[in-house]
């Protein structure tokens, strides 16, 4: 038993290590080799050779599109878990803040009647919704870490509650008609149509990789020093004189900015937005994915949510032994998140650091354990 | 705002907040007894209520009882109380006791961060309520009558008191007195504060300390578990989902208090209950859910002690 996880481990650490070894060329070769491989990903003639792999119950193009709203989410989410270590549990509230305004701004059924293009009400949406998140971390920020959890938690709820109950966002009825993202090929056809969900895709491939690029650079900057001495230890952070209150603040509104991008991004192509469209749990999935794939590493919150909305939409349609296995997802995801904090607290792909501070803190001496 | 539906029926209000008040007093204890020991938030504690809630039923089904059965006769219907509130409050603390082995032993031992705790309890608490939901079919199960709803026992200038508030409040009360004497008085109550004020020189003083975490969790089970029954008879009906925004409230209500404080979770959940109420009929019953987070969000900003003050350890050694 231990012969064989040795064996394991050594191997995982043999891969890393060639990774980091490999010279700079090779890297980018894999990278770019991976990236086009996701462009080509959606195309029929490229993916029915890939075995069980693409989705047989839904079109692959949309099961793709959701994947990468996923991957997106989790993305923002990581900057927030993984970089700051701050426990936002309603993440997807910022989501849902981001395709609200798109809806509010652009849809006909909207009580506004401004009925701006989407492209207009983008910046909106991003704007409000990083509003919001600093709207929501002003008083919470401050107090300790659990509390936040629980205050967040309570925003999505609220953001639920609104948009079911109130007059102005529709609830269940919801805002129809959104328009789509613009641009139209040398017929005249638009690119974003209602047929083809692949350039859907594109767009957010395309934006998923922008955002990465910025989301690395702020890691590397002062600013993502600063969230990784708040994670390790807040109070010597204060102490060296990192204004922790700010950059927290600063981690929570570039984590809501991703996420109102992707719900603008959704309600564009959806162009349906209801109070049905706000589970709850969407933020624990969220959640799940970034600790699955390794909290604090940007690789494994993009292999995390890839993996997890993948692994929805696989379930989809399938039955095992007479149960549907699309009823049990949400508790699959609850034993995941129990399971891998317990084994594995570092993720799949685990950020080295913070892998350490996880093995450095089992070494602390516990009276009476 | 509606005051004229307010005071209108003040009273009635008044009473009803109490009701839903004393259950989530009986749920924050839970919440505040494990915080006040392990200074973590037990997350998965909605779905111990839950679980209560749902063995009672089942405990009545077991004894003839289905939804449409009405208990008659008075000693019947106290027999068929005490079975519930005993099936609930086992149930309850089986649950409890599961997760804090399976979720949060491990990782105690492992020292690992305070996050690490409260993501299991939110794995924990997801997997529990969602395997009920499977089970249930995500289907309203119902409750039999025991005590009937609109059986008014007496009247207080002019607001008809029915006897399923009467029961919800005493009992709750009753089991918070029992509650406060067992954690003041006893030998385990007092190892209950002692690991509440300093988990390693307790332990070092010769403390079983893994044995009081447990008890805590099984005490917080058992209240959890009455309360489970109670919101039974009240409600009538119980679907897999109630607990997180129950829980929630519950929470809020702990922290109003001054979480780790018995006595505060009593003064949070009544308080809670009575501003809910009061709200819900000024703002209407759509937005009744947000005010618990309203409250919690004014308070975490002004007085995150609670009203009463944090401690459990200090309560008095």
């Amino acid at each position: 038993m231990t012969s064989v996880r040795e064996w394991i481990y050594s191997g995982r650490h043999a891969v890393g290590e060639r990774w980091h070894n490999a010279p700079r060329w090779m890297r980018w070769a894999v990278i770019a080799a991976v990236i086009v491989f996701f462009y080509a990903l959606p195309n029929r003639e490229f993916y029915q050779w890939l075995g069980p792999i693409p989705t047989t119950g839904s079109n692959f193009g949309q099961v793709l599109f959701t994947i990468s709203i996923y991957v997106l989410l989790a993305v923002g989410l990581n900057i927030v878990v993984g970089f700051a270590g701050l426990l936002d549990l309603g993440y997807f509230g910022f989501f849902a803040v981001g395709a609200y305004t798109v809806a509010v701004l652009t849809s006909p059924s909207s009580d506004l009647k401004t009925l701006w293009p989407w492209l207009l009400a983008l910046p909106v949406a991003l704007v409000l919704t990083m509003i919001s998140g600093v709207m929501l971390g002003t008083p919470t920020l401050r107090l300790r870490g659990d509390y936040l959890a629980i205050v967040t938690l309570g925003f999505a709820e609220m953001i639920r509650v609104a948009a079911t109950s109130s007059e102005f966002l529709k609830g269940q009825r919801g805002f129809n008609q959104i328009p789509h993202p613009p641009g139209s090929y040398s017929d005249g056809k638009p690119i974003f149509g209602v047929l083809d969900p692949r350039p859907y895709y594109w767009l957010v491939l395309t934006l998923i990789i922008l955002v990465v690029i910025g989301v690395r650079n702020l890691n590397r900057s002062r600013v993502g020093r600063a969230w990784i001495s708040i994670r390790e230890d807040e109070d010597a952070a204060q102490l060296m004189g990192v204004p922790t209150f700010k950059f927290k603040l600063w981690a929570f509104a570039s984590g809501a900015f991703i996420g109102g991008l992707a719900g603008a991004l959704f309600a564009g192509k959806q162009n349906f937005v209801s109070s049905q469209n706000l589970e709850l749990l969407n933020s624990i999935i969220i959640l799940a994915a970034v600790i699955l794939g390794g909290s604090g590493n940007i690789v494994g919150a993009i292999v995390g949510g890839g993996l997890v909305a993948y692994m929805i939409e696989r379930f989809r349609g399938i039955e095992f032994f007479g149960v549907e296995l699309y009823e049990y997802r949400f508790m699959f995801f609850g034993l995941v998140l129990v399971v891998m904090m317990i084994f594995r607290p570092q993720g799949l792909i685990p950020n080295r650091r913070r892998a350490a501070e996880f093995k450095d803190r089992r070494k602390e001496v516990i009276v009476g354990g | 705002m509606n005051f004229n539906a307010l005071f209108s029926d003040f009273g009635g209000y008044t009473i009803t907040g109490l009701t839903v008040g004393a259950i989530y007093a009986l749920v924050a204890l839970g919440y505040t007894l494990v915080y006040g020991v392990l200074r973590l938030i037990n997350f998965a504690h909605s779905e111990v209520f839950i679980a209560g809630a749902f063995a009672a039923i089942w405990g009545w089904a077991a004894l003839g009882l289905d939804r449409d059965s009405v208990a008659s006769g008075f000693g019947s219907i106290m027999l068929y109380l005490l079975v519930g509130a005993l099936i609930a409050a086992v149930a309850s603390a089986g649950t409890a006791t599961v997760v804090e082995r399976v979720a949060y032993r491990p990782l105690r031992k492992r020292n690992a961060p305070p996050l690490a705790f409260l993501i299991t309890a939110i794995g924990a608490s997801i997997a529990i309520a969602e395997a009920f939901g499977i089970y249930t079919r995500r289907l309203p199960v119902g409750a039999p009558t025991i005590v009937k709803p609109d059986l008014v026992l007496f009247e207080v200038a002019g607001t008809e008191v029915t006897m399923v508030q009467v029961l919800v409040i005493v009992s709750a009360l009753a089991m918070m007195v029992a509650l406060d004497l067992f954690i003041n008085r006893s030998r385990i109550g007092r190892g209950i504060r002692a690991v509440a004020q300093d988990q390693n020189t307790a332990a070092l003083m010769g403390i079983n300390k893994d044995r009081i975490i447990l008890v805590v969790f099984i005490i917080g089970g058992v209240m959890a578990g009455v309360a489970g029954m109670l919101y039974d008879i009240r409600i009538g009906t119980l679907t897999y989902s109630v607990g997180f925004l129950l829980g929630l409230k519950a929470f809020t209500a702990a922290v109003l208090g001054g979480i780790g404080n018995l006595r505060g979770a009593l003064v949070g959940g009544l308080l809670l209950g009575l501003v809910e109420n009061y709200a819900s009929a000024l703002f209407g019953a759509n937005w009744k859910d947000l005010v618990a987070f309203v409250v919690l969000v004014v308070l975490l900003m002004f007085r995150p002690t609670g009203l009463l003050g944090e401690s459990l350890g200090r309560a008095r050694a």
